[in-house]
Formats: C-alpha cells, sequence, structure tokens
C-alpha cells in the first residue's frame, strides 16, 4: 500500500512539474498556440489554392491539433529521458525508492494536461481565423476516439522513452525523423486514405492514424472518405491503447538492465 | 586576412558537418536527410491528389512543389544557424571555446551555415529527382535558365545567412527556448512568401507584407528560372532583371543587417556574462 501510495506522489510530482509550467513562462504559450497556427494557415491557405471544399480546412485544423500530442510525445517523453541525463535528473529518477512507470505516468499526464490547453486555442484561433464549420456530429464517439487515442500514443511515448534511454544525440535525430514521415503515414493534413488502403491498414499501427480518421469521421459524417468504419477503428485504438502501455512496462525492464549494464545511464554528450 | 577568414568558415563547415552526421553510419545519415524532406513534399501531393482526384500534375502543381523543395535551404540556414547557438552553449557547452578560439565568431556561424547548406541541397535534390522521375514534373538541366537561376539562387542563400545571423544573435540573449524564435520566423516565412501556394490567396494585407519579404522574389526567381513562368500576377510585374536587382539589394541588406545585429548582441551578451549560461537545468 505504501508503496503504490508512494509511486502515485511521485507521478503526480512529475505531472506537477508540467501542468504549473504550462503557465509559468508566457512567452511559452505565445508560441506554442501561434506556431501550429502558423502551420495550419500554410496548409489551408494550399486547400483554398487548389479549391478544396471547407471541411479540408477543418481536417487541417484536426490534423493540427494531434499534432501538438505527437510532438508531446516525441520530445516530453520519447526523448525526455536523454534530456534528462543530459542534465543530470535521470540518475535521481533511478535513485528514488519508485517504479519508473510511475514517472512516465506522471510525465503522460502532465503532458496531456499542457498539450491539451495549447491544443484547444489551436483549434478555436483555427476555425475563427478561417471561418471552418466545426459542428461536432457525434461529440460523445469523438470524445472516446480522442481519449482512445491519447491513451495509445502516451503508451506508445513511454515506449519510446525506454528505448532511447540507451540512445545519445541518436535521440535527438530519431524523434526528429518521426515528424514528417509521421505526417505523412498518418495523414496528418489529408484523409489517410489518401495513401491507399493498404498503406493506410500499415500506418495505423501508429494511433493517430486511425485516431485522426476517426475523429474526422464523427465531425463531417457525410464526408464519406474514412478509413474503416469507426466503430472498427474505436476497437483497434483500444486493442492499441492495451498493447502500447503493456510494452512501454517490458522494454523499460529490458532497456533499464541494458543501460544499467553498459554504463550508460550517466553517460552525456555522447 | 581573407585567407585566415576563410580557413575558419571551412573548418567550421567541416566541424559543422560532423556535427550533423557522425552520430550514426553514412547510409542511415542519408536515409536520415532524405526521408523528412521527401515526406514532406509527398504530403503536399496527398493534399493535391485527394482534393483534385488526379495525377499531380499541372502549372499550380509544379509551383508548389518546386517552392517547397527549394524552401529546404531556408529552413535549415535560417534555423540551423540560430539553433547552432542554443545546441552549443545549452548542451554541448562549447561556444565558449569558441569565443576563446582565434576564430571569429560570425565566420564560424557562416561555416556551420555552410553545412546546413550542404545538407539543404541533398534534400532538395533529393526532391527535385523524385518529381521528375516519379511525378513527371517538366525539370531538365537543359530547360532551366541557368543565367537566370545562379545568380537568383546565389543571393538567396546570401539572404538566408543574413537572417541566419540576426536570428543568431537573437539567440544569444534568449534562453533555451529561444529555438522557437526561429522556428516561428521559419514559419512565418513559409506562410507569407509564397512557398506552397501563389500569395494572391492569402489576404491582401499579407499580400502586401509579403512583397517586402526577400524569399518572396527569392523563390519567384527560382521557379521562373526552372518552370519558365510565373503563375503569381502580382510578382509577374516585375521583370527577371528588376528581380535580380531587387534580390541583390536584399541580400545585401539582410547580410549586412545579420552581420550589426550579430556583432551588437554579441557585444550585449558579453556585458550581461550570457555567453556561457545554462538555461536548461
Amino acid at each position: 500500500m505504501q508503496t503504490l501510495l508512494n509511486n502515485l506522489r511521485a507521478a503526480r510530482a512529475r505531472a506537477y512539474v508540467r501542468v504549473i509550467g504550462t503557465n509559468r513562462e508566457l512567452s511559452w504559450l505565445v508560441f506554442d498556440i501561434l506556431l501550429p497556427v502558423l502551420s495550419i494557415s500554410a496548409y489551408i491557405f494550399i486547400y483554398k489554392a487548389i479549391g478544396a471544399p471547407e471541411e479540408y480546412g477543418g481536417y487541417v485544423i484536426i490534423g493540427g491539433v494531434m499534432t501538438g500530442f505527437w510532438l508531446n510525445v516525441l520530445w516530453n517523453m520519447g526523448a525526455n529521458w536523454y534530456w534528462e541525463k543530459q542534465t543530470g535528473n535521470l540518475e535521481i529518477f533511478f535513485l528514488a525508492p519508485i517504479s519508473r512507470l510511475s514517472i512516465l505516468g506522471g510525465m503522460a499526464v502532465g503532458g496531456m494536461f499542457q498539450t491539451s490547453i495549447r491544443a484547444m486555442s489551436t483549434a478555436v484561433l483555427g476555425a475563427l481565423i478561417f471561418r471552418i464549420p466545426m459542428q461536432v456530429a457525434h461529440p460523445f464517439g469523438a470524445l472516446v476516439a480522442f481519449v482512445l487515442t491519447l491513451v495509445a500514443l502516451y503508451g506508445l511515448g513511454a515506449m519510446f522513452a525506454s528505448l532511447f534511454l540507451l540512445y545519445g544525440r541518436e535521440a535527438w535525430h530519431y524523434a526528429n525523423l518521426l515528424q514528417e514521415p509521421i505526417y505523412l503515414l498518418s495523414g496528418f493534413y489529408f484523409p489517410v486514405r489518401a495513401l491507399g488502403f493498404w498503406v493506410a491498414v500499415g500506418a495505423s499501427v501508429i494511433p493517430l492514424t486511425l485516431g485522426l480518421d476517426a475523429m474526422r469521421q464523427l465531425v463531417y459524417p457525410h464526408h464519406g472518405m474514412g478509413l474503416l468504419p469507426v466503430g472498427v477503428e474505436l476497437a483497434i485504438l483500444a486493442g492499441l491503447c492495451a498493447l502500447y502501455v503493456g510494452m512501454a512496462g517490458a522494454a523499460l525492464r529490458t532497456m533499464e538492465n541494458l543501460a544499467r549494464r553498459e554504463g550508460r545511464l550517466t553517460l552525456k554528450w555522447q | 586576412m581573407a585567407v585566415r577568414l576563410l580557413k575558419s568558415v571551412r573548418t567550421s563547415a567541416w566541424f559543422g558537418w560532423q556535427n550533423e552526421s557522425n552520430w550514426t553510419d553514412p547510409l542511415l545519415f542519408a536515409g536520415y536527410a532524405l526521408l523528412k524532406p521527401v515526406a514532406s513534399s509527398l504530403i503536399l501531393v496527398c493534399m493535391y491528389t485527394v482534393v483534385s482526384r488526379t495525377q499531380p500534375q499541372g502549372s499550380l502543381f509544379n509551383y508548389i512543389y518546386v517552392g517547397n523543395a527549394f524552401f529546404m535551404f531556408v529552413a535549415n540556414i535560417v534555423f540551423g544557424v540560430s539553433w547552432t547557438i542554443i545546441e552549443d552553449r545549452e548542451y554541448f557547452q562549447i561556444l565558449k571555446y569558441v569565443y576563446l578560439s582565434t576564430n571569429s565568431v560570425p565566420s564560424y556561424l557562416v561555416g556551420r551555415a555552410g553545412a546546413k547548406f550542404l545538407l539543404a541541397t541533398f534534400s532538395a535534390l533529393a526532391i527535385l529527382l523524385a518529381g521528375r522521375f516519379l511525378l513527371g514534373i517538366p525539370l531538365a538541366l537543359t530547360t532551366i535558365r541557368w543565367g537566370l537561376f545562379l545568380p537568383v539562387f546565389v543571393l538567396g542563400v546570401f539572404s538566408c545567412i543574413g537572417l541566419g545571423l540576426i536570428m543568431a544573435g537573437l539567440m544569444l540573449i534568449a534562453a533555451r527556448h529561444g529555438g522557437v524564435y526561429a522556428e516561428g520566423v521559419a514559419g512565418i516565412f513559409y506562410l507569407l512568401c509564397g512557398a506552397v501556394f501563389p500569395i494572391e490567396v492569402l489576404p491582401k494585407p499579407l499580400q502586401a507584407l509579403s512583397l517586402y519579404i526577400p524569399l518572396t522574389h527569392w523563390l519567384e526567381g527560382i521557379r521562373r528560372a526552372i518552370l519558365g513562368g510565373s503563375i503569381s500576377p502580382r510578382l509577374a510585374v516585375y521583370n527577371d532583371a528588376q528581380l535580380v536587382l531587387i534580390l541583390t539589394a536584399t541580400a545585401v541588406g539582410t547580410l549586412v543587417l545579420g552581420w550589426l545585429s550579430f556583432i551588437l548582441l554579441d557585444r550585449f551578451a558579453r556585458s550581461r556574462g550570457l555567453i556561457d549560461m545554462l538555461t536548461q537545468s
């Protein structure tokens, strides 16, 4: 019982840093909101130039919102232990009498909170500036899709954190590499069906692919650009949640042992 | 003096290249260097295809594709040079040693820009080759107007270096999150200079603003040289000679401004003891 309490306290403490950090530096808030708006603006203008229907602007906004979460997962979950190693915090985490999973859990909860505020602002600003109709046709379904996507996504992030534990500079580069190619494969700015059915199904190992597709189908049900029926997508997403959270634990144990054996836990700048 | 400067630029370019590439084997690095830019271009291809429901072709698609390929230089050089300050100061903690060496810091940054330029060249070439052979975009060495392309390209790269120096100066007085300033500026350029759509799509006030950005004219010149014409009525009013003249003036202006602003901000940073500050912990 005491162990559980300690772990919950550790998770709360790790999440607290991120929650409190949300408003600590206001200039960050401005950039965190404006940068995604700039990015989605460019894509919306491309659709305008091509003469696409308005819904495509909505597709871009939904993708732009989820971009924030993907970047958070990559840099603040996946590559986080690389940064912690650089700053000397990682050894403190390992000295503490708690499970490393509680640290990852706290990071995930804090990260979700932090990113949600920015993501909401991006969605509202994007819809207002470009006057894009965003009446959610099935709000409850969209919420379920959103939550399942986040859980699976942060489970994947926790797994990345373990894998990146061994890396030095490579961690930075791998996280960097997982941006544009994933934007493409998951269909951040276009319906993923455009990639072809089987490529899109293959890309569904990334929870965002099905999450984005399900959310778009639930916001614009008459557009008919979905990959799979929403129910099937939600069921697969639920499976991905269990898979990635489970794999995160296993990867953490394996990589931690390997990092200890090879003496890489405190190795900086390599 | 000039020889020493060139030696300094060459050495830092080599160092920059090592820093960019020696974390992995060359094959993986080549994949890494090419995957990101090709993916970003394929996003545009998919966006175009899903709306037009045809193969991506036509003057608008070519316009978008070529602009995106050459924007790699802006993203790499402007963002890369300024990120060098944050990376060297905060993560590798070597900026103070660069200051202690006999090289001048602006020449060190220009050298680091050289490594970024090389990377951007690989990326742009990969995108253009994919465009030529996979998408059928009419790109051929014989049809490029080299007399226009070469001066326009070189002047644009100088502008990017100048903008990079301005951003690098700002990074000297910013904390580690200063990287987002450069990212923001690159995002604004991507939006305003018509990198991936004709500027006529922008609201009127932004169109006017766009004409004051050197990169708008740079991309226009590149497209005219490669694709043979312009689809932007607002930019078509300038003939080739006028375009080169505008680019020459803005390239010289940006370089001088970049150099001066860096020296000024560098003095300020030194007087405040910011050169070796760590804001990451």
